[in-house]
């Protein structure tokens, strides 16, 4: 099953690889991963998918939590949460109708023409996962040249915010 | 380290770096480091040099350095302090530093490394120390800037001792060791992502408690975690209270009187035949500060089928991580027990008929399956000199070993009464680990009796520490249980191998008393049975040498009972 993982880490050198050496350590994959500082600048924020039963994610956030650089951990699968990934497309033209279909696919998608050049259109899109799976794949008789994703960013719906743990 | 606060008011003439380090360690009540020099930790070695407060034991490898500090931590429950060079003496710490990893043993290791300008150059003796030690360390701290360092310190200790301890590795390139600020040591570790939890959940300890005043074949199976909580105390008021039959892991000997009625013995793969069938049979297992771990369990799809699982441990990720538990309970032993014990008091908890169980336990108890019969005419069972070791010694004597058939004899055969006296490797399984842990023990207790059990495999992978020995005069008795066999591999080899020993065989063997006697110690060759005894006498007579004495032992000997991998409980081999 898949899963999202958001977690505050502290913001030091090293504690991306420790995150990725436990992966690594029990043999489970990271199918995306983002970090980014938050605004206290101390600490950064990590969305990361992967996928395991809920035994093997039981055992992954408690291993995760007993990182001395990891704040705080949710498995945001488990809680009504909004989640987003963004994609760039690069897209090879062959002739004049193939901006129109772009352009089509794009009002569909909101997508967003980001960079034209003589030969390449780049056009960005921002929606769940399937979306932009779902975008790519309308893109089909083009010629894609070259797609990057951002990985899914998560967030719990509602008042909840994740934050320094203030109990024990 | 970037959010490092130095302290507010710091005394107003500057130190230099490695002059700070000695004053972290003074602050932390360091009197005992176990280390190597070499280029990159020479600032700190002349300061160390310069003073009288910390004593510095030199060892003959770096590996020896971290296994002495496991044994002074184990045996005392405070820190091992280690200081190695940077390269080669931080790779050669590796082996120490996992074995305190998996056996949860707090350490504080000290590496060396190059200048901070020729990190990721490929230096001369550089290496990515917190890259390798990273998946074998409960935490690793590059000291960037001398201004970071002590509060890295204050962390590295704080860490390494609360919580389920483990080691800690503190990398100190040379140049911080030489920059100069005034120095202040923090008195708050300002970690705000680690508070280990300490006290049980209520409601938790009472469906715990109900659960136990139920159960009609309960065991309690307690490991290292009630040594390393220091909760033996609450264990034997937890099990007198309620009669429950008690077993422990390796790990966690001597947290529960051996000779007390109510000990089963160990449990797990050479654990006794009533533990396991106990085990097997429950229907509430008391896990405490125990993990499960796969020599402990065997087969996971047919552990304990009819139990309902009470878990107690300090470490979140141990709960339920390979077998399930029913009612989770995170927090430190002591605590938790002392809790419990409270609850099982005060509640209103009738109290099930368990005799009928203890019945059975004794029925099966009557296996004697720890067993071992001495020819006097034959050849030395090493199970002979252990017995006989126990007695002689009332089984009060801080007992190191190495790994294999020894330290299994050790550990069914050796009673311990009181809690830290043994001292293995259990986790890592790591041959080499007994003679340096003796030195750490006897260095933290100089008037005790500190024995090393080992076999002429393993003794010989750090057999240099002889050296250390007598430079400090640690007069340790070295039980060389000689077979001429890596003698588990051996037994492996008989059961699962058709009896192919495929480099099994220990040939070209030094004459180890001539070898003991060349470091200036006492060696001492026993090959008769009858022998035994009086030598044992000599050796313990000999209270302030170092013996070496090499029992020439039955090679064709193996460990009973035994649960072969991938067995159950119920499917032991017991001859």
């Amino acid at each position: 099953m898949r899963r999202i993982l958001a977690a505050l880490l502290e913001n030091e050198s090293g504690t991306l690889s420790r995150v990725a050496n436990l992966f690594s350590a029990r043999g489970i994959n990271i199918e995306s991963l983002t970090v980014t500082p938050t605004a206290d600048e101390t600490m950064s924020r990590m969305t990361l998918v992967t996928f395991g039963d809920d035994r093997v994610l039981e055992q992954v956030t408690k291993q995760l939590h007993k990182l001395v650089d990891v704040v705080t951990v949710v498995d945001m699968t488990r809680q009504n949460h909004v989640e987003r990934e963004m994609a760039l497309v690069k897209l090879r033209l062959r002739d004049a109708g193939c901006v129109d279909d772009l352009q089509r696919i794009n009002k569909m998608y909101r997508g967003r023409i980001a960079d034209v050049s003589a030969l390449c259109y780049t056009s960005e899109v921002v929606g769940t996962s399937d979306e932009i799976d779902a975008y790519i794949a309308a893109m089909g008789q083009h010629e894609v040249v070259e797609v990057v994703r951002s990985g899914p960013l998560g967030i719990v719906r509602g008042e909840q915010v994740l934050a320094v743990r203030q109990n024990h | 380290m970037d959010n490092l606060k130095p302290n507010p008011e710091p005394e107003a003439a500057p130190l230099t770096g490695a002059e700070i380090f000695i004053r972290c360690l003074l602050e932390e009540e360091v009197r005992l480091v176990f280390g190597y020099p070499g280029g990159a930790v020479l600032h700190i070695y002349d300061e160390l040099h310069k003073q009288r407060e910390v004593d510095h034991i030199l060892v003959r490898h770096e590996q020896g350095a971290v296994h002495a500090a496991e044994g002074y931590a184990k045996a005392t429950g405070r820190p091992g302090v280690v200081l190695v060079t940077s390269g080669p003496g931080a790779t050669n710490a590796v082996t120490g530093i996992a074995d305190a990893y998996l056996d949860s043993v707090p350490l504080v290791v000290f590496t060396g490394q190059v200048r901070t300008a020729l990190i990721g150059n490929d230096a001369f003796q550089e290496v990515d120390t917190v890259g390798i030690t990273r998946p074998c360390v409960k935490h690793n701290i590059l000291v960037k800037q001398v201004e970071d360092m002590p509060l890295a310190i204050k962390r590295a200790f704080h860490i390494a001792a609360t919580g389920r301890p483990g080691p800690v590795v503190v990398d100190l390139p040379k140049d911080v060791t030489e920059q100069k600020i005034p120095f202040a040591y923090p008195q708050d570790p300002q970690l705000r992502s680690y508070r280990p939890t300490v006290e049980g959940h209520a409601g938790q300890i009472k469906r715990a408690a109900r659960l136990m005043a139920k159960a009609t074949r309960p065991i309690i199976y307690s490991g290292g975690g009630v040594i390393a909580a220091n909760a033996q105390e609450e264990l034997i008021e937890l099990a007198h209270l309620t009669g429950f039959p008690v077993t422990n892991t390796l790990m966690g000997l001597g947290a529960y009187p051996g000779t007390d009625p109510q000990f089963i013995q160990m449990l797990g793969m050479h654990g006794s035949y009533e533990a396991n069938m106990a085990m097997h049979h429950s229907d509430t297992l008391i896990a405490v500060g125990s993990r499960f771990d796969d020599r402990i369990t065997g087969r996971l799809d047919k552990f304990c089928p009819y139990a309902k699982v009470i878990h107690v441990d300090v470490d979140p990720s141990s709960i339920s991580k390979n077998f399930p538990a029913h009612v989770p309970v995170v927090g430190d032993a002591r605590h938790v027990l002392q809790a419990l014990i409270r609850e099982l008091r005060t509640g209103s908890y009738a109290m099930s008929d368990i005799e009928p169980w203890w019945g059975q336990i004794r029925e099966w108890a009557k296996k004697e399956s720890f067993a071992y019969e001495q020819d006097m005419e034959a050849a030395i069972k090493p199970q002979y000199v252990l017995d006989r070791l126990y007695r002689q010694t009332d089984g009060d004597a801080y007992v190191t070993s190495d790994v294999g058939q020894h330290q299994m004899w050790v550990a069914q055969l050796y009673k311990f009464s009181k809690p830290r006296r043994w001292i293995n490797s259990g986790g890592l399984g790591t041959m080499g680990f007994g003679l340096p842990a003796a030195m750490g023990v006897q260095l933290a207790y100089p008037e005790e009796l500190v024995c090393c059990v080992t076999g002429e495999a393993s003794i010989q992978m750090c057999i240099q520490e002889l050296s250390t020995c007598r430079q400090y005069g640690l007069p340790i008795k070295i039980i060389n249980l000689n077979n001429r066999y890596m003698g588990m591999v051996r037994q492996w080899q008989d059961f699962f191998y058709d009896s192919r020993y495929a480099m099994s065989y220990m040939e070209a063997l030094p004459d180890f008393v001539k070898l003991a006697e060349s470091y200036g110690h006492v060696g001492m060759k026993i090959e008769k049975p009858r022998d035994v005894e009086p030598a044992l006498r000599e050796i313990l007579s000999l209270k302030d040498r170092l013996v070496f004495a090499d029992f020439v032992t039955d090679p064709t000997e193996n460990v009973f009972p035994m649960i072969a991998p991938g067995a159950a409980h119920n499917e032991m081999i017991l001859s």
